[in-house]
């Protein structure tokens, strides 16, 4: 008899979470546009409250469009199960919330998306949480970096602009050697792409907003768990580990072993920080996930045909994309990348600045603003934008040239897109 | 609460609370590679509703010391070795699959003690097919795909989680990543091997999932009958009675107890 088989990808992502409604046979997930539940009595009100019955109590800590939304995540990751926040950032802040406190360190890609860089270099460091970024292919630099105080290693599954790939078995483990766990951030790539817990990551998250959307409509972020790492062995996590006077003091890897992360963060993240999904946005979403397996093949064959074309470009410098055999990390891409190396990324146009700027403002197809993953081509020059106050010997050391351009490609015909890049790149060098 | 049983260290969950010689002891009994938090939302109920609870990890499982005791009749040992040392005299026993086993072993023999048990998704005999055994004497990660899937009713991977954002496949699969090597083998030949020794004659409750395909329904028939015992049928269940239907779970053991 051969092993029983799990539903695949493309199933998971039209189904997991939810069966026909109950109430009404609802096939699409209904949006439960509620705060709050009515209990059956008060001893039910109590059950609940004190986590002896599982349900919803308020939609701040669960609702069940957004439970959707979490367990399809979680089915989509490998994981035990995940949590919805109100956008990408949420998710990464109620990850370092959960796992630590003040007097804590964190060790950092140095190659990240410049709001998880705010968060983790100015904001939490106001709160106690210092953080070390290193350069996410310096593999010594993470373990030299770690101290007694750290208690999280941190990266993106592709680095923010250069598309570093972060080399998970590696990183993780070093992690692992010194019992700690390795979070990252795999927006660029999508479950689709890759499976961070498959390589060694024991917690992931989303900016949803991107490609899990995909329609640009909506913000909203996912914590997933792998349910992976042994915390009360690591012995760093008091957070998970030892009794919590603000909920009954319950030791939560006593109270859940594999769930300890997640309970505590709904428990006391969602409570007390409050950055919840809204249902109507777990709705929007969940739109999105159900032809993701469909939309992130184009995302890269569009991709692909895009680079083509630029990297033959007179009027282009460079092309930064991992697939690519001079990006130095195309080795690895290969091997923890095999279905393609998603769908942003760099290129240098001739003549800096200015000829940056004449380009953006001659296409007509992609839109100029910030954002990635949408289905729409979305364009953006971070020297005359994102970063148009510092000077060149500044955007040169966080990796950005005067003429990059980052591109987001979409799901439109990639002849209209090569042929407006083309036409627009003929504009920047008049 | 940790506990030293032989030189070795032992875990059981308590609730958060102390054991208290006036309440009644109701103890858990985990299945095959699983542990005491499998049982998380029944095993709090009762201990915040005036019960002493004990959720044992048996040895090798969670937090307890190995190694795993390779017989049904051992670990019914070790758990009533575990109970006396705690001066423990009477007690309800609540056990899913494994657990259930031991749980009726115990009842066998300390029909003085044993007051009444609660056997949650059994099969007696729990004959294990030579596939599953094989994988998991081999270690190989089919075997916990097969506890997985056949562990879980069919509707699960694909439906709603009661206990909200959680996917039961995922987390089954963490538990049993978690193991030491040769655990979830002992377990299962533990289980195929067992044969009841003596009499069971107090209070009988089978919690029975219409969906389980681990232990079918019909596969506990003929022992209901023998131990004219209560049982309570979980329509939308499968296998794992207390992740797939916690309520429905909790409901017939707080009927039981009353």
């Amino acid at each position: 008899m051969a092993a029983p088989k799990y539903p695949r990808f493309d199933t998971l992502a039209l189904h997991a979470g939810q069966s026909p409604d109950p109430a009404t046979g609802s096939r699409a997930v209904p949006v439960y546009q509620t705060t709050s539940y009515v209990f059956r009595d008060t001893e039910h009100a109590a059950s609940l409250f004190n986590m002896e019955r599982a349900g919803h109590v308020y939609s701040r800590i669960s609702n069940p469009t957004v439970a959707v939304f979490e367990e399809r995540m979680a089915a989509l990751e490998g994981g035990v199960g995940s949590i919805a926040t109100a956008s990408g950032q949420a998710a990464l802040h109620l990850a370092v919330a959960t796992l630590m406190g003040a007097g804590s360190h964190i060790v950092a890609s140095g190659a990240l998306y410049g709001g998880s860089h705010n968060l983790l270099g100015y904001t939490l460091k106001r709160f106690g949480i210092d953080t070390t970024f290193v350069q996410p292919r310096d593999l010594s630099a993470w373990k030299k970096s770690i101290r007694e105080n750290t208690r999280l290693l941190f990266g993106e599954t592709l680095g923010n602009p250069g598309l570093d790939v972060l080399d998970i078995p590696a990183v993780s483990a070093i992690a692992h050697e010194a019992k700690l766990p390795l979070l990252v951030d795999a927006t660029f790539t999508t479950p689709y792409l890759m499976k961070p817990f498959d390589l060694g990551a024991d917690l992931l998250y989303h900016s949803a907003t991107k490609f899990l959307g995909g329609h640009g409509v909506a913000i909203g972020g996912v914590l997933v768990d792998s349910g992976r790492f042994d915390w009360e062995a690591s012995g760093k996590f008091e957070t998970l580990t030892a009794p919590y006077s603000g909920f009954h003091n319950m030791d939560f890897e006593e109270e859940s072993g594999t769930r300890a992360f997640l309970l505590r963060a709904r428990r006391e993240g969602l409570r007390d920080f409050g950055a919840c999904m809204a249902p109507m946005t777990a709705f929007q979403l969940l739109q999105g996930i159900e032809t993701l397996h469909l939309r992130m093949p184009r995302h890269v064959e569009n991709t692909r045909k895009v680079v083509e074309f630029l990297k033959d470009s007179r009027s282009v410098e460079k092309v930064i994309y991992p697939e690519l055999p001079d990006h130095p990390d195309h080795a690895l891409a290969k091997k923890l990348l095999p279905l393609g190396c998603g769908a942003v990324f760099s290129f240098e146009i001739r003549g800096g600045r200015a000829a940056g700027r004449k380009f953006i403002e001659a296409l007509r197809v992609f839109s100029h603003l910030a954002n990635v993953g949408d289905a729409k081509s979305l364009v953006i020059h971070p020297a005359s934008t994102t970063h148009y106050r510092m000077s060149d010997e500044d955007l040169k050391r966080a990796g950005i040239g005067p003429g990059t351009v980052r591109l987001s490609i979409g799901l439109e015909d990639a002849q209209d897109l090569i042929e407006d890049l083309d036409r627009s790149l003929r504009v920047s060098q008049k | 609460m940790n506990f030293n049983i032989a030189g070795k260290k032992a875990f059981a969950y308590t609730a958060a609370h102390e054991l208290d010689p006036q309440k009644p002891t109701m103890v858990f009994i985990h299945g095959a590679g699983l542990d005491h938090s499998w049982f998380g939302l029944q095993s709090r109920y009762f201990g915040y509703h005036g019960w002493n609870v004990l959720a044992v990890d048996l040895p090798g499982h969670g937090r307890s010391e190995g190694p795993p005791i390779p017989t049904i009749a051992g670990m019914a040992d070790w758990l009533f070795h575990l109970l006396t040392t705690l001066k423990i005299e009477k007690m309800t026993l609540v056990g899913h699959s494994m657990g259930a086993l031991i749980a009726l072993q115990c009842a066998a023999r300390h029909p003085e003690r044993v007051e009444r048990i609660a056997l949650i998704g059994v099969a007696y005999p729990m004959k294990v097919g030579a596939e599953f055994l094989d994988a998991a004497r081999r270690d190989h990660f089919d075997s916990f795909d097969m506890s997985t899937i056949w562990g879980h009713a069919a509707q699960v991977p694909l439906g709603g989680n009661p206990n909200p954002g959680m996917w039961m496949y995922g987390d089954t699969l963490a538990r049993l990543r978690r193991l030491a090597p040769g655990v979830l083998y002992n377990d299962l030949k533990a289980c195929n091997d067992f044969a009841l020794a003596g009499n069971v004659k107090c209070p009988v409750l089978f919690i029975v999932g219409k969906r389980d395909v681990m232990t079918p329904p019909k596969a506990s028939v003929d022992l209901q009958k023998k131990l004219d015992a209560r049982v309570a049928t979980v329509e939308f269940s499968g296998h794992s009675l207390m992740a797939e239907a916690p309520d429905a779970t909790l409901d017939a053991l707080i009927e039981f107890v009353q």
